[in-house]
C-alpha cells in the first residue's frame, strides 16, 4: 500500500479473469503472485480476490485481480467482476479448441458490456504441453516428450487477437513462462489518464439483476427494507 | 456411583448353590480347563452355580448427575468380564431364570456366548482371590487395549481399508479395474431418475455405467410398484437408497453403518448438490428436460461431494453426532473475541464466523436466525477438507445456498484465511523481472504431508501430529451479493483489532494444542482405562472429544472405533428403543453410550475393562465437560 518507499505514483487497477474451466486461470494468478504452481489444482468455486503490485519504470501499478471460476454456472456473476474492471485476461487452453471459442464468446461479452476503455489480452496457456514451449528451455514440461498436443496455432490466435485489438500471450502457468509479462504488458497498455479513477468498489447498478435469486430473509432483514437492519 | 454392594447376596448365592441338590455336573467348559490352576480350585463351585435360579448377577441402579437413572446387571464383586475369546462354550443356564429377563431390558451387544448364564459362571464365588495366577493375569487384561489385532497385521474386515481412497488406475484392463472397483468398501452413487449418472466416488463413469443402468432399473421397478426401495443387503455390503426430487442417491457399505446413518450421508451430498444449485434450479433443470446430463451444472464440485463422502468414510465424529466442534478458549477470551467480532461488523452481514482447524472459535448472527450443524458441515467440508479455496490464496466470494437455512436461494460467503505470518495486506513486492527464470523447479504442492501411518509399535511413540488442518478461516455470510468489500475490509479491521489484542495468537496456540488426553481428564488412575470418548451437548449442538493420539491416529483404528461409535449411536436413536445407557461388550474392544435430556456420550475402552471401571470414568469425563461447558462450547455466541 503506502509503503512503495519510492515518489513513484501508485495506482490500483481492477482486472478479471475470465475463460472456460480448467484452462488455468488461478495457476496463471497463483504463478503471478506467489511465483508458485500447483499440480491437479482444485477448481476455483465463485471468486477469488487477490492483490499484486508491479513496478514499471514511471509507477507501480496494484493489480486487483478477480479470478472467477469457469464454470457455466457462475457465468451470470461474471457481470459483477468485469464491471468498471480496467483490465481483463481472457484464457484459453491451446490444447483445447472449445475453450478458444468460449475465449471469444468472453471478449465479445466483454466489448459489449464492459467499460469502454478496457484492456484486454488473450492468453493462450498451457504452453508447456506443447512442442515449442519456447520458454521451457529444454525443460520437457510435463514429460510429454514428442508429442505435441497443441490444438490451437499461435496464428490462427494471434491474428483474431489483432482483429479485436487485444494484447496476445502464450503462457505456461507451470513453467511460469511468459506470465509476468502479460501483466506487465497490461500495466504499460492501461492508459494513464484511466488510472486516476482507482476502483469504485460498490458502484452499484446492476444490483437489481437477479433479486430474485437472493435469498428472502423474512423478517428484520427483508431484502425491500435496504438500511433495514442495524440493530 | 451409588452401586450396592453385592458381598451379603453373593454369600447368599454362594450357600444356596452348595445346598442345593446338586444334579449331574456338566462338564466343564473349555476354557476354564486351559486357565489351569483357577479352574482346578474353583471348579466344584462352577459347576453347581448356573444351576440355582439365583444368579451372581445383580441389578444396580445408577443415578447420574442430571438426575437420570440408568439400570445395570452389575456382575457380583469386583468381578471382570472374561478376557477376549473367553467365552466359548456357555455353560448350560436356566433360561426361564429372572437373571435373563433382567439382563434382557438393558439392550446389549454383547455375542450370545457371553450370555448371562456365562457371566454367572465366570464371577463365580471367591476364586478370583484365590488364584493368584489369575489375578496377576487379571491386573494384566485391562491394559489390552481396543483394537489390538490392528497391530499385528489383522485388520479384519478392515484389511485394504487403506486402500480404500486410492484412485482406480486408468491404464490397466477393465477387469483388474473392475475388481479393484468392487473392492472398495464404500460407494456412493448419484443418478437421475431418467438413469443417468451423476456422481460415483470411486471409477470414471465409463466403469461403471453398467452399473448405473442396474440400479435405475431396481429402484424404478420398485418405484413403480408403489413400494419405494430402501435398502436390501447382498453378501456383505448393504444398500441403501434415497429418492430425493429428481435424483436418486445410492449408498453401498460394507463398514457395517445404520441404514439410518447412511441415509443421513446420502442426505448430506444431496445437501451438497443443493448449495450449489438451489432446490428450485435443480426442479427446473429436470421439469424442462428429464434426461439432463447433471454432471454439467455441477461441474467442479465433484471434488466436494467427494471429500464430504470420504470424511464419512473414514468415519467423522461430526457426522456421527450431526454436531459441530469448537476450539477450546478460555469463556473470557471466547467473549472478548464474540466483542470484537460484533463491532467490527457490518451492514448486511447475516452470519459471521472464525474457524480454526474445522473448529468454531466465534459466531455471531442476528437474533432471529440460527445456523444449522449441517450447513456448517457443507461450509467446513468445502474450506478445511478440499483444497479449492485454501490453496487459491486470497479472498473469496463464494455464491452458497444454505439449504438448511433456505433451499430456494443463494447467499454470498466471504472466506479468507488469516495466513500465518504475512497478512494480505503486506502484497509481496512486484517480481516482474524474477520469476520467469527461476521455475525450473514448479514446488510441489504442500498438502499437509500425512506422516506416514504404519502401525508402529506403540512403546516409541512420536509426538502427536497436528489431528486437523491448521487453518484460520474468517467466514461472512450476507444476502447481499455486492458485500464483498465491505466485508474485505471488515476483515482487515478483524484481523488488526485481533492481532492488537493478542487474540489470534490465543487462537493459534489453542490451535496447537491437542484435544485433550483422557489421563489428563481422569487424574489419578493411571493409565487411563477408556481409550476415547464423545460428548456431545445436546442443547447446543457441538460435541467435544478426546484425542485420537495415539491409539487411534492409523486410519483403520481410526475407522474401527467410529464404526463402533455408530454402532452404539445407531443403537441408541433406533426408533423404537428408549434406551439410556448400553454397554457392550465385542472382541476387540468395550464401549458405553449413555443418552439424557442434556448429552449424549460414548466411551471405548479395552475389551476386559469392568462396567464399574468405566462407568466411573464416564461420570469423571461428563463432570469434567460440566466444568470445562463453557471453554469446550460455544454457549449462545455473540448476537445481534
Amino acid at each position: 500500500m503506502a509503503d512503495s518507499g519510492a515518489p513513484k505514483p501508485s495506482s490500483s487497477v481492477k482486472l478479471v479473469l475470465l475463460g472456460e474451466a480448467a484452462v488455468g486461470k488461478s495457476s496463471l494468478v497463483l504463478r503471478f503472485v506467489n511465483n508458485d504452481f500447483q499440480e491437479n489444482k482444485e477448481p476455483t468455486i465463485g471468486a477469488a480476490f487477490l492483490t499484486q503490485k508491479c513496478n514499471l519504470p514511471t509507477r507501480t501499478i496494484k493489480f486487483e485481480i478477480w479470478d472467477t471460476a469457469g464454470q457455466e454456472r457462475f457465468a451470470s456473476l461474471a457481470p459483477m467482476y468485469y464491471r468498471n474492471a480496467q483490465a481483463a485476461l481472457v484464457v484459453y487452453d491451446l490444447t483445447k479448441p472449445a475453450s478458444l471459442i468460449k475465449a471469444k464468446h468472453w471478449v465479445a461479452e466483454l466489448q459489449r458490456q464492459a467499460s469502454p476503455g478496457i484492456v484486454i489480452a488473450l492468453v493462450g496457456n498451457k504452453l508447456d504441453l506443447t512442442n515449442d514451449s519456447a520458454g521451457g528451455d529444454g525443460e520437457g514440461a510435463g514429460g510429454g516428450d514428442g508429442e505435441d498436443a497443441r490444438k490451437v496455432t499461435t496464428e490462427e490466435a494471434k491474428s483474431y487477437a489483432e482483429e479485436e485489438g487485444l494484447l496476445f500471450f502464450e503462457t505456461s502457468a507451470k513453467t511460469g513462462y511468459n506470465v509476468t509479462e502479460v501483466f506487465t504488458a497490461i500495466a504499460n497498455a492501461i492508459p494513464e489518464t484511466s488510472l486516476k479513477t482507482a476502483r469504485g468498489p460498490g458502484a452499484s447498478s446492476a444490483a437489481a439483476r437477479t433479486e430474485e435469486q437472493r435469498v428472502n430473509l423474512n423478517g428484520p432483514r427483508d431484502p425491500n427494507a435496504k438500511e433495514g437492519c442495524a440493530c | 456411583m451409588a452401586q450396592e454392594t453385592e458381598e451379603p447376596q453373593v454369600k447368599s448365592n454362594n450357600e444356596t448353590s452348595s445346598s442345593s441338590p446338586s444334579p449331574p455336573p456338566p462338564p466343564l467348559p473349555p476354557r476354564r480347563k486351559a486357565s489351569g490352576e483357577a479352574s482346578l480350585q474353583v471348579g466344584g463351585q462352577l459347576q453347581a452355580k448356573p444351576t440355582t435360579a439365583v444368579s451372581s448377577i445383580d441389578i444396580s441402579t445408577l443415578s447420574f448427575p442430571d438426575g437420570t437413572r440408568g439400570t445395570f446387571p452389575t456382575p457380583s464383586v469386583g468381578s471382570a468380564p472374561s478376557p477376549i475369546n473367553s467365552g466359548y462354550g456357555t455353560p448350560t443356564r436356566d433360561s426361564s431364570g429372572d437373571n435373563l429377563t433382567d439382563s434382557m431390558s438393558v439392550m446389549s451387544f454383547a455375542p450370545t456366548i457371553r450370555a448371562p448364564g456365562d457371566l454367572a459362571s465366570l464371577v463365580a464365588g471367591d476364586f478370583n482371590r484365590k488364584s493368584r495366577a489369575w489375578n496377576l493375569l487379571r491386573s494384566q487384561s485391562e491394559t489390552v487395549q481396543p483394537f489390538e489385532a490392528i497391530e499385528f497385521g489383522d485388520s479384519g474386515e478392515l484389511a485394504g481399508f487403506e486402500r480404500e481412497f486410492d484412485d482406480i488406475p486408468e491404464n490397466m484392463t477393465d477387469d483388474v479395474r473392475l475388481s479393484m472397483w468392487q473392492s472398495k468398501m464404500k460407494h456412493y452413487l448419484i443418478l437421475s431418475s431418467a438413469g443417468k449418472p451423476i456422481y460415483s466416488r470411486h471409477g470414471d463413469l465409463s466403469l461403471i455405467n453398467s452399473s448405473m443402468g442396474v440400479i435405475q432399473t431396481i429402484i424404478s421397478f420398485y418405484e413403480g410398484a408403489k413400494d419405494p426401495l430402501m435398502g436390501f443387503t447382498a453378501g456383505k455390503a448393504r444398500f441403501v437408497v434415497l429418492t430425493a426430487g429428481p435424483l436418486y442417491f445410492v449408498a453401498i457399505s460394507k463398514l457395517g453403518e445404520s441404514d439410518a446413518q447412511l441415509r443421513g450421508q446420502l442426505e448430506a451430498l444431496y445437501m451438497q448438490i443443493l448449495s450449489t444449485l438451489t432446490l428450485p434450479t435443480l426442479k427446473n433443470i429436470f421439469v424442462h428436460r428429464p434426461s439432463t446430463d447433471l454432471r454439467k451444472p455441477l461441474e467442479g464440485t465433484e471434488t466436494l461431494l467427494s471429500s464430504l463422502a470420504d470424511s464419512f468414510t473414514k468415519g467423522s465424529p461430526s457426522a456421527i453426532l450431526g454436531a459441530l466442534e469448537c476450539l477450546k478458549l478460555r469463556k473470557s477470551q471466547r467473549h472478548a473475541i464474540n466483542n470484537i467480532f460484533l463491532k467490527t461488523r457490518t451492514e448486511r452481514l447475516l452470519y459471521g464466523l472464525i474457524v480454526a482447524g474445522g473448529k468454531l472459535v466465534s459466531v455471531i448472527r442476528p437474533r432471529k436466525h440460527s445456523l444449522h450443524p449441517s450447513d456448517l458441515q457443507l461450509i467446513f467440508n468445502m474450506l478445511f477438507e478440499s483444497g479449492s479455496i485454501k490453496s487459491g490464496g486470497g479472498e473469496s466470494w463464494i455464491p452458497i445456498c444454505l439449504p438448511a437455512f433456505n433451499n430456494s436461494g443463494y447467499l454470498y460467503m466471504y472466506v479468507s484465511f488469516f495466513d500465518d505470518d504475512n497478512d494480505k495486506s503486506q502484497t509481496s513486492t512486484n517480481p516482474s523481472a524474477t520469476p520467469t527464470t527461476s521455475t525450473s523447479t514448479p514446488t510441489i504442492p504442500e498438502e499437509g504431508i500425512p506422516p506416514p501411518q504404519q502401525p508402529s509399535p506403540r512403546a516409541n511413540k512420536p509426538p502427536p501430529p497436528p489431528e486437523s488442518p491448521q487453518e484460520i478461516a474468517l467466514i461472512l455470510i450476507s444476502p447481499d451479493r455486492e458485500s464483498f468489500f465491505p466485508f474485505s475490509s471488515l476483515r482487515t479491521s478483524l484481523y488488526n483489532a485481533l492481532t492488537k489484542s493478542t487474540h489470534l495468537s490465543l487462537i493459534r496456540s489453542s490451535l496447537a494444542t491437542p484435544r485433550p488426553s483422557i489421563s489428563s481428564i481422569l487424574l489419578g488412575s493411571n493409565p487411563p482405562l477408556i481409550s476415547h470418548f464423545l460428548y456431545k451437548s445436546r442443547p447446543n449442538v457441538q460435541f467435544v472429544m478426546s484425542s485420537l493420539y495415539p491409539l487411534f491416529t492409523s486410519p483403520i483404528a481410526r475407522r474401527k472405533l467410529m464404526s463402533q461409535y455408530q454402532t452404539l449411536h445407531a443403537a441408541m436413536h433406533a426408533k423404537h428403543s428408549h434406551l439410556k445407557v448400553i454397554y457392550s461388550v465385542g472382541e476387540d474392544c468395550a464401549s458405553l453410550g449413555w443418552v439424557t435430556p442434556l448429552f449424549e456420550f460414548y466411551c471405548v475402552a479395552g475389551p476386559n475393562v469392568s462396567r464399574q471401571a468405566m462407568t466411573e470414568a464416564a461420570n469423571k469425563i461428563v463432570k469434567w465437560v460440566g466444568r470445562e461447558e463453557g471453554r469446550v462450547f460455544i454457549i449462545g455466541g455473540g448476537v445481534f
